[in-house]
């Protein structure tokens, strides 16, 4: 079962991300490659076997959700680490073209 | 320091008897360290100012006599959280990353007294099986600088192959501590899932990631895993409550230890020179008083393929965190919020990573959900049954890590499938969740060989005894590179 192109331009969105058209063959024909070796788990039968998600038999750890305390320096620290900032707070780009693209 | 010929107690006793300072030790570590890694390019970022006020602390605080690591030096792999210090998991998209907390096994580390060296340098989120795939250097392997020192944390286990740290951690998602020191001629032990908490860990696989150590030697590897283990609050899938002194049986001997050879392990694809090296270690703990027969684990040819899907699966999700927009770096001249995002993944991420996320997304896609993923997470039980068979009546399961020693530096960068076989030894174990441990057992052509000790969930200790006893028998972990080390 190969991939098509348009299958790997689908899920480079999915995944946000772009490449441009020779990555796009690049990545469509090791797709199929890889995805083909995939394939040979179909020859296991697997009838009536439940799929295992994780290894340790543990269900459900919780705790009680109470915030912890955060020093002022802490919070500082985080901003640091932020491309962009103002006021204490993350700044991220308008979520359209500055109103342009707008669906409206 | 010469860490080639200096086990762990004997460092310990010199600082204990004030013939050796802490101060003295990192300095001299650090010295050495910046002529060899100008060869191995072992390290990412070396945090040398912190480390020599820290073990100067510790100096003025005092060895404590009890505790074998205190003052010790060691090495982190980048893709654990350390603070203050950058944390980049050889990834452009982080390379101005710098943490604000430590990571759980960093907490241990330092309450331990030992001293941070520096950050290694690995394949990109932890991502192959050579170290190629970072974003910043290619490390070689201290054996032959033409060739790989194994992933993907090649930094850390060449730093110790190289004598450049006594320890080093590292982390194994499918493979990631065991092959690297087989590659590199070191011991490597990847625990049971759960027994290190994952926090802090800069998370690939989740339900595969384990942190493990490497040093020189069995019973160094021992007392560090003991520091590193138990339950934590942070990390719900962490397990506490099972035996964690990895030392005390060391001196059993395997008498009477039943050991499994798979055959599926020493079959095609696996070199003449490895199966030799693995056979011989069988005749080996037969002499030692084991008992050493053949057994199966009949889906494990499936386990690459049913890796690379639950891997990259979960790693599609675990990587979504990298937008750009709170750390890391982010893309210039993004009209708006999408491009932010396609644009700093798109630049920030390297070509590998980009092959995982894609594969996982594919995998995890409406229509394919059921045929790649499910049909994976099926044949993983089937995989994990296959160990409980064998271990019903056996002790352990002896076999090579990879099929192959360390191959030339560019040799298999540009084929992706022909690197992801190569992890069909290792990727079993990660996918039931249980302990392997890596340790010298030949050589071909110069280049090392490593045996793989698989056992039980929660068996580290008989892993460890057992690699001690073939320790001891051998000469092996004896041997070192001609470059690296120091006086």
């Amino acid at each position: 079962m190969a991939i098509s192109k348009e299958q790997v331009s689908h899920v480079a969105n999915l995944a946000r991300l772009s490449f441009n058209d020779e990555e796009l063959s690049q990545f469509t024909d090791q797709m199929s490659k890889i995805t083909n070796m995939f394939n040979q788990l179909q020859e296991v039968d697997t009838t009536d076997v439940e799929p295992m998600t994780h290894v340790v038999d543990l269900v459900n750890v919780v705790r009680d959700d109470v915030p912890a305390p955060a020093a002022p320096e802490e919070r500082t620290a985080l901003l640091d680490n932020a491309p962009d900032t103002e006021d204490g707070y993350i700044k991220v780009p308008a979520i359209f073209n500055n109103g342009e693209d707008s669906a409206e | 320091m010469n860490f080639f010929d200096n086990d762990l107690t004997t460092i310990h006793n010199q600082l204990v008897n004030h013939e050796l300072t802490s101060y003295e030790l990192t300095k001299q570590t650090i010295d050495a360290l910046k002529v060899t890694d100008q060869t191995i390019d072992a390290f990412l970022t070396l945090d040398e100012d912190n480390a020599l006020v820290t073990a100067k602390a510790i100096d003025e605080k005092g060895i404590d006599p009890a505790n074998l690591l205190a003052g010790i030096p060691i090495a982190i792999k980048d893709n654990i959280m350390t603070k203050d210090l950058r944390t980049t998991a050889a990834s452009k998209i982080l390379e101005n990353f710098t943490p604000i907390y430590d990571a759980t096994v960093m907490e241990k580390v330092h309450a331990n007294d030992m001293v941070v060296i520096g950050k290694t340098n690995m394949d990109e989120f932890a991502m192959g099986g050579s170290t190629e795939n970072s974003a910043f250097k290619i490390t070689k392997n201290p054996w032959d600088t033409t060739k790989v020192p194994g992933g993907s944390s090649g930094g850390s286990a060449a730093a110790v192959s190289a004598g450049m740290v006594p320890f080093a951690l590292g982390s194994d998602t499918g493979g990631s501590i065991r092959q690297p020191a087989s590659f590199t001629g070191v011991v490597g032990m990847k625990p049971t899932y759960g027994r290190i908490s994952r926090w802090g860990l800069i998370a690939f696989g989740s339900s595969l990631d384990q942190i493990g150590p490497f040093s020189r030697g069995v019973k160094d590897n021992a007392a560090l895993l003991a520091a590193l283990v138990g339950e934590d609050k942070r990390d719900g899938t962490s397990v506490g409550g099972h035996d964690a002194d990895f030392t005390a049986k060391l001196d059993a001997g395997v008498k009477g230890l039943r050991i499994g050879l798979p055959k599926e392990y020493l079959g095609e694809g696996v070199q003449q020179a490895v199966k030799d090296a693995i056979l011989a270690a069988a005749d080996k703990y037969r002499e030692l008083g084991a008992t050493v027969d053949e057994v199966s684990l009949p889906h494990s040819k499936y386990g690459v393929a049913a890796y690379y899907i639950i891997s990259s699966s979960e790693a599609s999700s675990n990587l979504q965190r990298f937008d750009g927009i709170r750390y890391g770096v982010r893309a210039q001249d993004a009209k708006n919020l999408n491009d932010v995002y396609i644009d700093s993944r798109t630049q920030g991420f390297g070509p590998e990573v980009k092959r995982r996320i894609m594969l996982g997304m594919y995998s995890l896609s409406a229509g394919y959900y059921d045929a790649y993923f499910k049909k994976a997470a099926q044949v993983r039980t089937l995989m994990r049954q296959d160990f409980a068979n064998i271990f019903a009546d056996h002790d352990l399961i002896l076999g090579p890590v990879a099929p192959t020693p360390a191959y030339g530096i560019g040799a298999d960068v540009s084929d992706p499938l022909t690197m992801y076989a190569g992890d069909v030894l290792s990727v079993p174990v990660n996918m039931a969740g249980l302990p392997g441990l890596s340790l010298p057992a030949g050589f071909a052509d110069g280049l090392p060989i490593g045996m793989q000790l698989i056992g039980p969930a929660f068996a580290e200790a008989t892993l460890y005894q057992a690699g001690y006893a073939f320790e001891q028998a051998t000469d092996f972990h004896k041997q070192v590179p001609t470059l690296g080390g120091n006086d």
